[in-house]
């Protein structure tokens, strides 16, 4: 993190995006947005309108997204507030991607919980493929990043690839992922454990079995 | 073992849809306008008689917390409700499955609890990681403002209520209530001093309560079962159904809905399978997600699972996230992942936490690797204590426990490592 | 008023105050960093840690708890100590033992603390973080490796200047101080970063190496750059001043000080009058001090003498030339340079009467042809303090950014005579409301139509906290109060001195005056700068800038305030009243004191509010004339460039960088260091 800054404010960063608007669709969106926030709370958006905003710029460029400063300033003159406080937050959370990235964004969990389950398996995985920490690939496909505890420690390790996570995940499933990916095709998000439906204990449920079979509604048995 | 019937979180595992209509089946909604009609002061009388403890990790009195915000507004302003959906602590992921596969009880607990306490809205804060899980979570609340349950009018109790979704960006920090507010309000995730409590001056600066995802989410159906019901589960002073979290080293890994007390074996034998490897290879176990003391084998094994339970053995429940490690377990680097995670995620505001944590987590990972003198192991621990309780929030505390609960565990292990370093450096 | 104890002893503290405020009142020091008495509470340095009951059985941050009734406060138990110990060394393990080389070395609160409350040695043997400098612009020289993140820099820029320029980027460890994108600051005030900043990381630029804070000598001053009338500390060595630094004077500019009252101090020797000249031939050739006073004495004007005074002198040598002018049978005297010639001869009509604290509990405000940004950045920022509690400013003028909301009425000054309907429900709903009248509404006959404002919204009335006078005059010259309560204001202005055509016109530093309107007349400059008034001047006798000497000035609010001399004028320079006393005998008159306690005496006896430092007593407001009217468009304000507004300022070469850097936009190559 502490190589995390901005990219730097040049005459290229600004023609590119000295220039940048939402999109029709978006406008509309950070009206819905800057609405579910009281009368002049419109401050209040700014976390949403960054994520709006690198989205957008994600689909201008084909990869996850990210903020030039431009943006930042873009997204500082809608909300009315000083542009160092809109940098402030764009470099407080970790999830504003205030460098370029790949198209795929690949986040692996190597918090304890997930290192306990295999995760320096799944980093090394992604080292052999020649990704590395902080680095896009040649090909611009890949960006690498190790992140904190993602909140699926019952089905770890996991990734987290742009939008979608990866569960219960081995060096082999990963290589499958990342090559399905790279050929342009979905695969199969969520865990990746043969016979495994979410965070059930696999193949020996023990607990609501009914409602694996059908929508049971337990209220005739209080 | 609790029995499916009195299970809350049916849907846990997503087997059934998400949806209205789904959750309708299952109970949720059933005659919310029935619910409300008891009155703001029964509702939160009968919260308070269950004995439900806030699920966020502190456990603090639900019902009593509801009860400190004001009956009415003498300055005109609005109070707000704000769900602490930011599910961020390493080992915890029950929000996410109630979030993804039973919003509607969260959004129906939403308005109950937002009625109960008389806020005008509630804000629920997803961590900005759950990408999936807050589109469903977009998805319910405007189902239930589709069907009348939300806005103007609310279910027709005559109440009107809105329910939002703000999404955080990556921030564990945000985890804390006041940093949560400050959030909201679209700033850095940087925890307040207190007073004034949230309950005064909250979000915008109206009274405001934040209430975690699971606590919220209980209240429809204790409500519809009764107070008695919740708290026939669990011990005195630790009462109701529970998510627990099973990570780490066991033969399955889940999340499961269990009685409040449940001892550990029960948790690990019933619902996981055992340890890998088996009990006798247990090591030690993070029972209530990183921020509490680890506790070693022997004292683990038939703990209750509850507030009071684990306190006994010198860590605590938190938010039942319980990590397990068997002797295949580096477990020096275990918690300095965890040292290393709390360095990461300090907001940088307050000088014992932001120099702190920086500071325990470089030990840490010399003491992994043994590349240190013995002495640096008690400078290590007074470091801890200069952190703990020297903080404006409960980070410092959080990051400096897990490595008190090591050093007092298992310091033969550092000292082990250091000297056999010594002896290899000297070869 | 609740009691409590702090180590032992009982005592009383005031409603509101916080622990800290109670652990002072009983006399403890209590070490911090982040707390500071005019920003906001941030609690984030944990140094000022105290053990309170009943409370949590760990150390609360006492800057930020509320003093209540029974409490038991220790600042001397054992945990306290620790607690202290503890904080500081997480302070000093990433700040680096640069000491030596820092220019905050000596007046650092980091090295005094850690000398009180540090361990004898570090136990961090991890690399030590480093971190970039920023760029923070011509005034605020950045070593942000020194920063520990008390964040006092970016509450000033938020809360007291309004411009929201300093950030705190990234989080944890890595939080960094910066402005958005290394941009110089560019707020009028943004130097007082430098005095809030706890340790070496903002430094001053200008003063980088200069000196140590014990090597200065310190004298009491009053800037002389506006009417504010700032207190301001001179600090010297040897016959140079080196730094001036804001002193507290919580009636005036509290603990801050505009940039260019700061700054002037490189142009103090710079551009000096420093040996009398005398023009021959239409070129001006060095003098001896004999030849100068020959050459005024060959005139010998008789009665046919003007005064003319510049913005930044003292009453002490306004009442020389007085007395010189009334000697020789005069008394054209003026201070208004430029023309102005708005009556004066009720001071209560012509004076800041709100004064400047008063000034922040007003609840409705109008402005008229004033840019207060410009012309007292330190009422500006009483204004914003007020709009923070609710007031509604209103300006009729070109508009300028206030830093606060305020509604612009437009820039015909005829609208004082008929405001909107909104000005109108706002002033009848005040409780405090008040007026505003600066040089630019002066201009187009405001003060008497602001006098008829203040008849109908009654801004002179009873309140609970004694009488209010919203009525307010605010001035731009240092020397304008005091000028004219001795008399330097003739009915016509400065035309009826023109009119006069006199022999001879004495400049006192006065060079913002048009001298091709006195072509017949010999022009005796008296000032201590080369500048407008030195170009035009037949004999110039080199005089004392205000840090050379002793001297009165009268700020705009009528607040009476003595500076002292912190060195000598450089050269053959003389302080003013000696070459006004000299200038008496050349000429043969005798003006009646030999000494400048002498001088003051006689002053002080015709202008006895004078001897009284503090707020001089005007009495009430005049009537307002009948049928008075403002008319005219207010096409701009006085000051075209507020970092060079005198000649002292023009001369500096920091304030010539601030001017063109800050104002001007151009950019500057920075030395590798």
């Amino acid at each position: 993190m502490s190589d995390r800054h901005p990219e730097p404010d040049s005459s290229e960063l600004r023609a590119r995006w000295g220039g940048f608007v939402w999109t029709a669709e978006n406008a509309e969106k950070a009206k819905e947005i800057i609405a579910r926030y009281p009368a002049g709370r419109q401050r209040s958006a700014v976390m949403p309108l960054l994520d709006l905003a690198q989205r957008q710029v994600g689909a201008e460029t084909q990869t996850q997204g990210w903020l030039p400063l431009p943006v930042m300033e873009y997204v500082a003159g809608q909300l009315e507030m000083p542009v160092i406080r809109v940098l402030e937050v764009a470099t407080f959370y970790m999830m504003y991607n205030i460098q370029p990235v790949g198209r795929f964004h690949v986040q692996v969990c190597g918090t304890t919980p997930c290192m306990l389950r295999g995760s320096d398996e799944i980093m090394a995985a992604c080292h052999k493929r020649g990704m590395h920490l902080g680095h896009t690939t040649d090909d611009g496909l890949f960006t690498l990043t190790e992140v904190e505890c993602m909140g699926n420690c019952a089905s770890a390790p996991m990734v987290q690839i742009n939008d979608d996570n990866y569960e219960d995940l081995t060096a082999e499933s990963l290589n499958h992922i990342l090559d399905e990916l790279a050929a342009g095709r979905q695969p199969k998000t969520g865990t990746q454990l043969p016979g495994r439906h979410t965070v059930e204990p696999v193949g020996a449920l023990s607990t609501l079995t009914a409602m694996a079979e059908a929508n049971h509604d337990y209220r005739g048995e209080w | 073992m609790l029995a499916d019937k009195d299970r809350i979180f049916t849907n846990l595992y997503g087997y059934q849809p998400w949806t209205l209509k789904a959750a309708q089946m299952r109970g949720d909604w059933d005659n919310t306008k029935a619910l409300l009609a008891r009155g703001q002061d029964a509702i939160i009388e009968e919260i308070k008689a269950s004995g439900l403890r806030g699920r966020g990790g502190a456990g603090f009195p639900t019902g009593m917390k509801w009860s400190f915000m004001p009956k009415e507004s003498k300055d005109g302003r609005p109070s707000f409700l704000v769900i602490n959906a930011d599910e961020s602590e390493p080992g915890s992921c029950k929000d996410r499955e109630i979030i993804r596969h039973e919003p509607h009880k969260l959004v129906e607990g939403a308005l109950i609890a937002g009625y109960a306490m008389r806020a005008r809205a509630a804000y629920i804060y997803t961590r900005g990681e759950y990408i999936r899980e807050a589109e469903t979570l977009f998805a319910a609340v405007a189902e239930a403002y589709a069907a009348g349950f939300l806005g103007k009018n609310a279910c027709g109790s005559g109440y009107d209520f809105d329910v939002f979704v703000h999404r955080g960006a990556g921030a564990y920090i945000c985890g804390e209530e006041t940093a949560m507010l400050e959030s909201l309000e679209g700033k850095k995730g940087q925890p307040r001093l207190k007073p004034p409590f949230p309950a005064g001056a909250g979000l915008y600066g109206c009274p405001t309560t934040v209430n975690n995802v699971e606590s919220i989410a209980v209240a429809p159906t204790i409500l519809r079962r009764g107070a008695a019901w919740f708290s026939s589960f669990g011990r005195d002073n630790n009462k109701g159904t529970k998510l627990f979290q099973i990570s780490g080293h066991v033969e399955r890994p889940c999340v499961v809905e269990e009685a409040m007390s449940v001892p550990f074996s029960e948790l690990i034998e019933k619902h996981c399978g055992g340890i890998r490897g088996g009990r006798d290879n247990l090591l030690a176990v993070i029972p209530g997600g990183s921020s509490v003391p680890l506790v070693p084998a022997a004292e683990i094994w038939d703990a209750p699972m509850d507030f009071d339970g684990l306190k006994a053995v010198g860590s605590g429940l938190g938010t039942a996230a319980v990590i397990v490690m068997d002797k295949s377990t580096d477990i020096v680097r275990a918690i300095a992942r965890l040292s290393y995670f709390y360095k990461h995620e300090s907001c940088g505001q307050c000088t014992p936490c932001r120099e702190g944590t920086g500071w325990m987590w470089r030990v840490m990972e010399r003491l992994r690797t043994g590349d240190a003198a013995v002495e640096e192991i008690d400078m290590l621990h007074q470091v801890t204590k200069q952190v703990e309780g020297h903080t404006i929030c409960a980070l410092g505390d959080a990051a400096a426990w897990p490595i008190q609960g090591l050093i007092k565990n298992f310091r033969p292990e550092i000292e082990r490592r250091i000297a056999e370093h010594q002896r290899e450096a000297a070869e | 008023m609740p009691k409590l104890k702090v180590d032992g002893v009982e005592l009383e503290v005031p409603a509101g105050a916080t622990v800290l405020q109670a652990c002072e009142l009983a006399g403890k020091e209590i070490p911090r960093f982040c707390y500071h008495e005019r920003l906001s509470i941030a609690g984030n340095c944990r140094m000022c840690l105290v053990e309170v009951k009943p409370g949590p059985p760990k150390p609360q941050a006492s800057c930020a708890l509320p003093a209540s009734e029974g409490q038991e406060i220790r600042t001397d138990s054992e945990m306290v100590k620790k607690a202290r110990e503890g904080v500081m060394e997480f302070l000093l393990i990433n700040h680096p033992l640069d000491c030596p080389i820092c220019d905050q070395g000596g007046e650092c609160d980091l090295q005094d603390q850690s000398v009180a409350y540090g361990r004898g040695k570090s136990r961090y043997d991890e690399n030590k973080r480093a971190v970039t400098e920023k760029y923070m612009g011509p005034l605020i020289k950045t070593t942000m490796t020194r920063c520990i993140h008390c964040t006092r820099c970016v509450r000033f820029s938020e809360e007291i200047a309004g411009v929201d320029e300093i950030g705190a980027l990234y989080r944890g460890e890595n939080m960094q101080i910066t402005t958005y994108l290394e941009g110089a600051a560019k707020h009028e005030l943004s130097a007082n970063v430098i005095d809030l900043c706890p340790v070496g990381a903002l430094t001053s630029r200008p003063y980088a190496f200069e000196a140590r804070p014990w090597e200065l000598k310190k004298a009491l001053g009053v800037d002389v750059s506006d009417a504010v009338g700032s207190n301001i500390r001179i600090d010297s060595r040897g016959r140079e001043v080196l730094r001036i630094l804001p002193r507290v004077n919580d009636d005036v500019n509290e603990e801050w000080l505009s940039d260019r009252a700061r700054y002037v101090v490189d142009g103090l020797t710079r551009r000096r009058l420093d040996k009398p000249w005398l023009r021959k031939d239409s070129k001006l050739v060095a003098a001896t001090w004999p030849e100068a006073f020959n050459a005024i004495a060959s005139i010998n004007p008789g009665a046919s003498l003007a005064v003319i005074s510049g913005d930044q002198v003292d009453c002490e040598t306004m009442f020389a030339a007085k007395a010189l002018a009334r000697a020789l049978g005069s008394s054209l005297l003026e201070g208004r340079q430029t023309g102005l010639a708005y009556t004066a001869s009720n001071m209560a009509a012509v004076a800041f009467n709100s004064t400047l604290s008063g000034i922040e509990e007003a609840d409705a405000v109008l402005i008229v042809g004033s840019h207060v940004r410009d012309e007292a950045p330190l009422v500006n920022t009483r204004l914003r303090k007020a709009t923070r509690k609710g007031a509604k400013v209103f300006v009729i003028g070109p508009k300028w950014d206030p830093t606060y909301p305020a509604t612009f009425l437009g820039d015909d000054a005829a609208i004082l005579n008929d405001v909107p309907a909104d000005v109108v429900a706002a002033f009848e709903a005040a409780k405090k409301p008040a007026i505003i009248v600066g040089g630019a509404g002066l201009a187009k006959g405001a003060l008497e139509a602001g006098l008829a404002f203040a008849e109908r919204f009654k801004l002179v009335r009873p309140t609970d906290s004694g009488e209010w006078n919203g009525f307010n005059v605010l001035h731009m010259a240092a020397s304008r109060m005091g000028g004219l309560m001795l008399g330097y204001a003739q009915a016509g202005g400065l035309g009826d001195l023109v009119a006069a055509k006199p022999k001879m016109v004495i400049s006192l530093g006065a060079d913002e005056v048009d001298y091709t309107k006195f072509a017949g007349s010999m022009i005796v400059h008296i000032g201590h700068h080369g500048d407008k008034a030195a170009h035009a001047a037949d004999v110039i006798l080199p005089a004392a800038a205000f840090t050379e000497k002793d001297g009165t000035y009268v700020n705009t609010e009528g607040r009476v305030q003595v500076s002292e001399r912190a060195v000598y004028a450089p050269g053959d320079a003389r302080e003013d009243w000696t070459i006004l006393r000299a200038m008496a005998d050349s000429l043969g008159v005798a003006v009646g004191f030999d000494s400048f306690d002498a001088l003051r005496a006689a002053m002080i006896a015709e202008v006895p509010a004078l001897g009284a430092e503090g707020l001089a007593d005007y009495g009430a407001l005049p009537a307002a004339p009948k049928g008075a009217k403002a008319e005219g468009l207010i096409a701009g304000y006085p000051i075209k460039d507020h970092y060079l507004t005198n000649a002292i300022a023009r001369s500096s070469p920091t304030l010539q960088r601030c001017s063109a850097e800050l104002l001007h936009g151009e950019t500057f190559a920075e030395a590798a260091e």
